[in-house]
Order: structure tokens, then sequence, then C-alpha cells
């Protein structure tokens, strides 16, 4: 058992520093390798345009949720008009950026860790080492920085198609008084919610273009590998984003509270 | 010219090479042949800086390139191209993408530039007009050619190839054997060939490695390897299997 647990804690260990040699080849990348701007528009629109839909059913649904369940509690206690600045800050802080995250997580995650694993597995990163190019310039760089622009943007499209379609659920079918919905709504929303929602959304898609190209890269062989890598890529980027989400409430919240 | 000193190599407890040395002038074409699993492709892969020697020394033009980093064997990489087992080319790129690949980066030529390289390279492994091709809709020995152009587009100085003839059918492998020559005669390159293919190995190489129980067995010219009675070359040159591999 002991012997089982140490084997464990190893293997997590080493995962843990192979992640930090790529972090490291990868800012050293972005020290010295200059940046094709082609190859980082077709990953903003794969990583970014492509997941648009996604994103935006999941705002659209979770806006619409969160409005009806936190009406049926507010009414209650007569805070109807409240219902809209609750959602709004509830996505603004952590419902936005992290449904966002985890949507992305398990359709770009995946997708990334796919096609590098497969190139690897098929010799074709070793064809692009032999061609004088550094997978991690070619492959990981343009993955990692559009993952870092579009996660934002996503999350703040989520974010407000999830207000939106909260407002529209609360007014027309909830039947609440729409100019008070919209004023408590803008008098709890802050600017440092908006900004916490996309600092969070900016980590989480570094987390995300890291797992999966780093799973892509050291993936198995056959396609055997190349399915774990994917698995692995997205568990991993949603157990990581989930984490990693407690720890920036409670510093970002320290930062906010002393700002 | 490259100088393998005294390489060792091992996957795990698995020993794939022990002390390993030869020696590769410039201009020369050499076969290294031996069973599969043998340790060729993993020898090949050595001296490109694909993988990293356990022991001993691999030097390229007199540099060790064993304990370079990645970046800086990418300097020492601009000598060689190499044509993959499976050709390893760019399956979301198109031909023409794939064998311009090495000048994406270099903004002294232009578009018009590339192209007509590019046809060149296709040119010399009869495959004019294919520049829009993916290589999903490619045969076999196509996506070796493609792969033979993408190595030599940039003029290297020494060319790999890792078993070009494999899987292919006999009347394709000869003009595999016949693109390999071509290329060595009209670029001057030093060519490297991994292969089983013993027509091949007598066709293409002016010099033969044999590898066997992870040593360089036999180092010589493909006349006095043909004419060996040694019982181990023998038994590889004519393929006959012992008693015990047709039981197990």
């Amino acid at each position: 058992m002991n012997l089982l647990v140490n084997k464990r804690i190893n293997y997590v260990l080493f995962e843990l520093g192979q992640i930090s040699f790529l972090a490291r080849d990868i800012l050293l990348s972005l020290l010295t390798f200059k940046i094709v701007w082609r190859d980082l528009l077709f990953q903003i629109y794969s990583i970014g345009v492509k997941s648009q839909a996604v994103v935006l059913v999941t705002g659209a649904f979770t806006g619409m949720v969160l409005g009806a369940q936190t009406y049926f509690q507010f009414h209650k206690v007569k805070m109807d008009t409240a219902t809209l600045a609750v959602v709004s800050v509830s996505l603004c802080d952590e419902l936005g950026p992290v449904l966002t995250a985890l949507m992305v997580a398990g359709r770009v995650g995946a997708s990334i860790a796919a096609e590098i694993g497969t190139m690897r597995v098929t010799e074709q990163i070793d064809a692009l080492r032999t061609l004088a190019t550094h997978p991690v310039d070619y492959l990981v760089v343009p993955r990692i920085i559009a993952a870092h622009i579009a996660l934002p943007l996503l999350a703040m499209e989520s974010i407000v198609i999830g207000i939106g379609s909260s407002y529209m659920v609360g007014v027309h079918i909830l039947g609440i008084e729409p100019t008070y919905l919209w004023d408590n709504m803008l008098k709890y929303t802050h600017d440092v919610d908006v900004m916490i929602g996309l600092v969070k959304a900016f980590i989480y898609g570094g987390i995300i273009a890291l797992i999966g190209c780093y799973k892509g890269l050291t993936c198995g062989l056959g396609a055997e590998g190349v399915g774990l890598a994917t698995t692995e890529a997205v568990v991993y980027s949603s157990i990581t984003i989930l984490i990693t989400n407690f720890f920036l409430t409670l510093v970002m919240g320290k930062l906010v509270g002393l700002l | 010219m490259i100088e393998v000193r005294h390489l060792q190599k091992s996957f795990g407890a698995n020993k794939i090479l022990d002390d390993v040395s030869f020696r590769i002038e410039n201009g020369e074409s050499v076969v290294i042949i031996g069973r599969s699993g043998g340790g060729k492709s993993v020898l090949l892969k050595h001296l490109v800086g694909l993988l990293q020697p356990d022991a001993g020394e691999v030097l390229v033009d007199g540099e060790n390139i064993g304990p370079m980093n990645e970046r800086q064997l990418l300097r020492v990489r601009r000598k060689f191209g190499m044509v993959f087992q499976g050709a390893a080319l760019f399956d979301s790129m198109t031909v023409a993408e794939n064998v311009a690949f090495a000048f994406r980066r270099h903004k002294n030529l232009t578009a018009d530039e590339i192209a007509r390289r590019v046809a060149a390279a296709l040119d010399m492994v009869d495959l004019p007009g294919t520049q829009n091709i993916k290589p999903a809709e490619l045969s076999g020995g196509m996506r070796k050619r493609v792969g033979l152009a993408r190595a030599i587009i940039y003029e290297p100085q020494i060319v790999l190839y890792d078993e070009p003839t494999t899987g292919l059918d006999p009347i394709v492998s000869d003009s595999i054997d016949k693109l390999i020559i071509r290329v060595r005669d009209h670029l001057k390159v030093t060519s490297i060939v991994v292969t089983h293919d013993m027509r091949s190995a007598r066709r293409v190489g002016n010099h033969v490695l044999m590898l066997h129980d992870k040593k360089v067995y036999a180092n010589c010219t493909p006349e006095s390897l043909f004419a060996s009675q040694d019982p181990i070359v023998r038994q590889f040159i004519d393929g006959v299997a012992d008693e015990k591999e047709i039981l197990y």
C-alpha cells in the first residue's frame, strides 16, 4: 500500500516537474522567438471563434436558471428586484469564467492534446525538429497566447449573454419590475467584479493550453496513448481550474478588500 | 563528417546500442542494416540529435551534439534532411506547404521564389503538379517522395533515410532507390539509409554498416558484405530464420 502511494506521489511530482520544464521553455520562447502572426490568428480562430456556440449556450442557460432560482428564494422575502444583481455578481466573479473555462477545456483542451499527440505518434514532431523548428515555438506558444486572449473574451460573452437572458426571464416570465431590476444590477456590480472575471479567465486559458500541449507532447504511443492523453488533458485541466478558482477567489477577495 | 564514438543507449532495462563506433566521410553513401528492433532507427535518430546518448559521443563536423540542448541542436539540424519511415508529412497542410515548411520563417525569400523552389523539388522526386494535394490523398510511395522533397529543398549536406522502401511494392521501391541515387549525385549530399531491403542496400550504398547484438558487426563495402561467408551476415542476407524463431 505504502509502495503504491509512494509511486503515485513520485508520478505526480514527475509530471509537475515536466510541466515546469515546459513552462520554462515557453517563457524562453516568448523572450527569444518572434511570433508568427498567421499561426496565432489561426489558433485564436480555432480556440476562440469556434468555441463561441458552446460558451454562449452555457452562459445563456446558466443565467436563466440562476435568475429563476434566485427569484424563487428572494420572492419569499420580497426582494425580487435584487435578482439580477445576484446573477450579475455571481456570473462575473465565478460562474462566467469557471463555466467558460470548463466548456473550453472539454472542447479545446481535448482537441489540442489529440492533435499534438497524433503528431507525436506519427513522427510529425520529430519531422518538425529535423526541419530546425522547436516544437514549443511552433505548436505550444501560439496556442498558449491564443488561449490567454480568447478565454477572457469568451468569458465576457458568456457573462453578458447570461445577464441578458436572466433579465429576459425575470421580466417576461417571472414578471419582475424591469427598471429596479436593472438599476440594482448596476448598483451592486462593480468594475472590480468584471476585472476578477477577466483575470480568472486569462489564467484558465493558460492552464487549458498548457495541460493540453503537455499531454499531447508526452502522450504514449498508438491510438491508446492519444486517447489517454486526450482524456487526461480534459480531466486535469478541469480539476486544476476548479482548485485554482478556490485559491484565486481567496487571493483576489483579499486584494479587493485591501484596495 | 559524422563520427560516432562508443555510443550506448538503453530504454529502461532494454539496452539497444552498446559501444557503437564508426565514421562517415562527406559525400559517402552509407547503408545501415540489421534486424528489426536492432537499433538502426535509434542510431539514425542519434545522428540528428532526436535522441541523446546515455554514453559516448556523436560528432557532426567535429562538434559533439550529445550535450547540446534543443535550441542549440536547431543550428546543427540545418545540415540535415530526414525522410521518415511513415513520411511524417504534416497532414493539415498541402504538399506545397509541407515541402516549403523550412522556408516559412525565411523573410528574404519571396512567395514566387518559394513556389519555384517547391516546384523544382517536386520535379526532382517526379511529382510535378501535386502542390495542392493533401497528404491523405497520396499513396505510400508518393508520400515518401514528398517527404524526400521536403528534406532536400533547403539543400542539406546530409540526408537521412529511415526505411525508405518499407511497405512499398518492388517497383515503387526501385523508383525510391533511383531517387536516392539521383539526390546523392545531383546534390552531392552524404546519404545514410536505414533499410532491411538487401537489393536496396546493394544499390544505394557505397558502404554498409551492419548492426548485430547491439554493436556494429560489419563495416565494409556492399561487395565484400555480399561475398562474406560469416554465418550471421549470410543468415541476414539470405533471410533465413533460426529454428527457435520458427517455433516461437
